[in-house]
C-alpha cells in the first residue's frame, strides 16, 4: 500500500513564506514525486545512485541554486533551504549528492577560486555535465580535520600532492574534486586544490557494504605524486577556515533537508494510523500513545522549520554565524531522526519493510547525524559559543 | 503568434475543503493551485511559441492570492501576465467573467486565446466560448492538438466514445483545452527567478466595471451530500424482478 504524501504544516508556516519560496518549494516537491518517488526504493535496494535524474535535476537548477552568475539560479537561503528540503523528504541520498556538488564543490570555486577556475568549472556543474567530490576526512581524521596528513608540495609551477581521503560522497563519480592538503612550503597552511579525478596517481574506490545513504556514492580516494598545474590551486582558500566554511554552506542545506526527511516519516505515520485498525475496529490514530507520538513529532518538525527560517533570514542578511548553524544541524537531524524511530513504530512490523520510506530514512539519517559534523561536535560548538570554553 | 491564455486559481485537488460560515461557498484557507486543464493550455501555448515565435501573455481574474497562478505562467515562459485583482471576480458568473476579460484586453491583439477546457471547482466550460462570441472570433472546444497551416489553424476535437473531429480554422480563434494534451514542463529555479523581471499588468474591478453587470450567479447553499441507506427488496418471479431491477439500474441509480 503506497502512502501518497500531503505535505506538513502545521502553523501556516506556508503564510510566513513568499509567493517565490512557495513556488520553488512546490516545483521542488512535484520534481521529486514525479521523478524519485518511483524509483528511490530500487535504488536503495540496489545501492544505486539514481546517475539518471543528475541531467533533470540540472535543468531545474538544483546545482549551485544559491550562487549568483555562471548560469546558476541566484536563489535566497530560504529558497535553496525549501529546495533542500523537499530533496531530502525524497532521499537523504540524492540531497547529499546535490549538496556536495552545490555547497561542498561549486561554492568553494564560487567562493576561493580564480575567475578562469570559475568559468572551467560552474557553468558544466550547474549543468551536470561535470560531477564534484570533497575530500576533507581521512581515515585517521574525521572530526579533527586539522590533524590531516595530506600534502601538497610545490615543485616549479606544479603541486604534487600525496594522501588519503576517506568516505568521500561522489568520489568515483567526480569529474573534480576538491582535495584539502596542508601546504608544505607554507608551513602547513591548509588549502584547497581542483584535481581533476584522471590524473596520474588520483584514485577513487567504492566503500562497499554501507547501510546508510544506499542511493548515494562514497569513496576513499587515494593521491599517489598526483601533479597539478598551480593554477589548480584555490587562490582564495587561506587554511582550515576555508573548508569549514564550505561545510557551513552545507550544514545550512542539511538543517532543511532534515525536515524534509521527518515529514516524509510523519506524514506517513499519520496517515497509516488512520488506515491501520486494532482492537474493537477502531484506527490505531485513536490510541492515547499513538496520538502522543504524532503530537510529538508534528511539534518538534514544527519548531524544526522556525529554527531554520531564521537562520535563513540571517544568511540572508550576511548574519548567520557558524553556531548558529551548528543549532539548527543539531537540533534537526536529531529530531529526524528520532520522528523516523516513532515512525517506524506506529507501522509496526510494517515499518521495516521498503513499501514504506522510514526504515531508509532512519538509516540515511544515522549517516546525516554524523558527517558534516557530529553531533557532539556540533553540542561542542554550540557549548564553545555560549560559555566561551572550547571543550572539544 | 500572439497567444493569451486564461487561467484560473482553483483549490487544489486533494485538500480537504470545509464550507464557510453562510455554508454558500468553501472556507478560503484552503491550498490553491493551477486549475489543470490550464495548465495544459499554457504548457501548448508556450510550444506554439517555441515552434513559431510570438508572445504568450497569461490573464487570470481573482483575489491577490490569485496572482501565484500568474507567477507560475510567467516561471515557466509566459512573456507578461494580466492580473484583474478584486475579490469580487470570485464566484463571478461565466458571462461577466467572459466579459471583464474582453475588456481587459481590447487594447491588445492576439491571434489565438486559450483557456483550459473547464475549471476545476465549478465545471462550466464556458468563459472560453463566451468571449469568442464577445469577440465575434470562432472558437472550438476540447482540443486535442494545434497545428499551423497557411490559412489559418487545423485542430483536433475530441468527441465522445473515442471519436475525433479535424477542423480548419481562420485566426484570430478562441480554443478551450483538454487536459493531457501535451506534457507539462516544470518552473526552473532560473525561471522563477527570471519571472521577477516579467511585466505583470493589474486591472482593478473599476477599470472594468462598465462593461460588466450583475453577477448572474448566486449560491444559496452548499452542503456535504448526507448519506444514506435504503433497501428495497423485489418481488416476483426471476425474469420479472431482473427486469425490474436492470430499470431500476439504469434509471434510478445511473449505473448501466
Ligand atoms: C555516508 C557518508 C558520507 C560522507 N561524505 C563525506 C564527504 O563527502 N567529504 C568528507 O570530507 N567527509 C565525508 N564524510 C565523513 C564525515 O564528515 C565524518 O565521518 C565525520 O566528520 C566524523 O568523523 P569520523 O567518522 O572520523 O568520526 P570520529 O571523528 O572518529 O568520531 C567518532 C565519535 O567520537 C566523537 N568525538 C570525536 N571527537 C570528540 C570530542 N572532541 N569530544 C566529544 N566527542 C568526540 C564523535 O562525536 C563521534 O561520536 C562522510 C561520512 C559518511 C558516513
Amino acid at each position: 500500500m503506497a502512502i501518497k504524501f500531503k505535505g506538513v504544516d502545521y502553523i501556516e508556516f506556508d503564510a510566513m513564506l513568499n509567493d517565490d519560496e512557495r513556488l520553488v518549494r512546490d516545483t521542488a516537491r512535484k520534481f521529486i514525486e514525479d521523478n524519485l518517488i518511483p524509483i528511490i526504493e530500487e535504488c536503495n535496494r540496489a545501492g544505486r545512485f539514481p546517475r539518471e535524474l543528475v541531467k533533470p535535476m540540472a535543468e531545474m537548477g538544483f546545482f549551485g541554486a544559491s550562487l549568483k552568475g555562471y548560469g546558476c539560479a541566484g536563489m535566497s537561503n530560504v529558497e535553496y533551504g525549501l529546495v533542500t528540503q523537499e530533496l531530502e523528504r525524497g532521499d537523504s541520498g540524492v540531497r547529499s549528492f546535490v549538496s556536495v556538488q552545490s555547497a561542498l564543490v561549486m561554492y568553494p570555486i564560487y567562493a576561493f577560486g580564480s575567475e578562469e577556475q570559475k568559468q572551467t568549472w560552474l557553468p558544466a556543474m550547474q549543468q551536470g555535465e561535470k560531477l564534484g567530490c570533497f575530500g576533507l576526512t581521512e581515515p585517521d581524521f574525521g572530526s579533527n580535520p586539522g590533524g590531516m596528513r595530506t600534502r601538497a608540495r610545490k615543485v616549479g609551477n606544479e603541486y604534487v600532492l600525496n594522501g588519503e581521503k576517506m568516505w568521500i560522497t561522489s568520489g568515483s563519480i567526480a569529474d573534480i574534486a576538491v582535495i584539502w592538503a596542508k601546504v608544505e612550503n607554507e608551513d602547513n597552511k591548509v588549502r584547497g586544490f581542483l584535481v581533476e579525478t584522471d590524473r596520474k596517481g588520483f584514485k577513487a574506490e567504492d566503500i562497499h557494504g554501507k547501510w546508510s545513504l544506499r542511493a548515494s556514492v562514497t569513496s576513499g580516494l587515494s593521491l599517489q605524486d598526483v601533479h597539478v598545474p598551480e593554477s589548480n590551486l584555490l587562490p582564495g582558500s587561506n587554511g582550515l577556515k576555508s573548508p569549514l566554511m564550505c561545510l557551513n554552506q552545507a550544514r545550512y542545506g542539511i538543517s532543511w533537508g532534515a525536515i524534509g526527511a521527518a515529514m516524509s516519516c510523519y506524514d506517513c505515520a499519520l496517515q497509516y494510523s488512520l488506515l491501520r485498525k486494532q482492537f474493537r475496529d477502531q484506527p490505531i490514530a485513536s490510541h492515547q500513545m499513538v496520538q502522543e507520538k504524532l503530537a510529538w513529532m508534528i511539534t518538534e518538525i514544527t519548531k524544526a522549520q522556525l529554527l531554520c527560517l531564521q537562520v535563513g533570514k540571517l544568511k540572508d542578511q550576511g548574519k548567520a554565524e557558524h553556531y548558529h548553524i551548528s543549532m539548527a544541524k543539531r537540533n534537526n537531524v536529531w529530531m529526524a531522526l528520532e520522528c523516523a524511530r516513532l515512525s517506524r513504530d506506529i507501522l509496526g512490523a510494517n515499518g521495516v519493510a521498503d513499501d514504506y520510506p522510514i526504515m531508509r530514512h532512519m538509516m540515511n539519517l544515522e549517516s546525516v547525524k554524523t558527517y558534516e559534523g557530529t553531533q557532539d561536535i556540533h553540542t561542542l560548538i554550540i557549548g564553545s559559543r555560549i560559555t566561551g570554553i572550547d571543550a572539544f | 503568434m500572439k497567444i493569451l491564455v486564461c487561467m484560473k486559481q482553483v483549490p487544489q485537488k486533494d485538500a480537504p475543503l470545509k464550507l464557510n460560515e453562510t455554508a454558500t461557498w468553501i472556507r478560503e484557507d484552503v491550498s490553491y493551485e493551477v486549475n489543470e486543464p490550464d495548465a495544459y493550455a499554457l504548457e501548448e501555448a508556450l510550444r506554439q511559441k517555441e515552434k513559431h515565435g510570438g508572445e504568450v501573455v497569461v490573464i487570470t481574474s481573482g483575489p491577490a492570492r490569485a496572482q501565484q497562478v500568474l507567477r507560475e505562467a510567467l516561471a515557466k515562459g509566459a512573456d507578461r501576465a494580466i492580473h484583474l485583482e478584486d475579490n469580487a471576480f470570485v464566484g463571478l458568473d461565466a458571462f461577466n467573467t467572459a466579459r471583464a476579460f474582453a475588456a481587459a484586453i481590447k487594447d491588445e491583439q492576439f491571434d489565438l486565446i486559450f483557456t483550459g477546457l473547464q475549471s476545476d471547482d465549478y465545471g462550466y466550460a464556458q468563459v472560453g466560448v463566451i468571449l469568442a462570441e464577445l469577440l465575434g472570433w470562432p472558437h472550438a472546444t476540447i482540443i486535442m492538438q494545434i497545428e499551423k497551416t497557411d490559412a489559418g489553424i487545423k485542430v483536433k476535437r475530441e468527441l465522445e466514445a473515442g471519436f475525433f473531429q479535424f477542423v480548419d480554422m481562420p485566426l484570430p480563434a478562441v480554443l478551450t483545452i483538454q487536459s493531457g494534451i501535451n506534457k507539462l514542463r516544470y518552473a526552473t529555479l532560473i525561471g522563477i527567478k527570471n519571472a521577477k523581471n516579467k511585466p505583470l499588468r493589474k486591472v482593478a474591478l473599476a477599470d472594468v466595471q462598465s462593461a460588466i453587470g450583475n453577477n448572474l450567479q448566486m449560491i444559496e447553499k452548499l452542503y456535504i451530500p448526507q448519506k444514506t441507506k435504503n433497501t428495497e427488496f423485489i418481488e416476483g418471479p426471476p425474469a420479472e424482478v431482473a427486469k425490474k431491477l436492470v430499470e431500476k439500474l439504469r434509471n434510478e441509480l445511473r449505473v448501466l
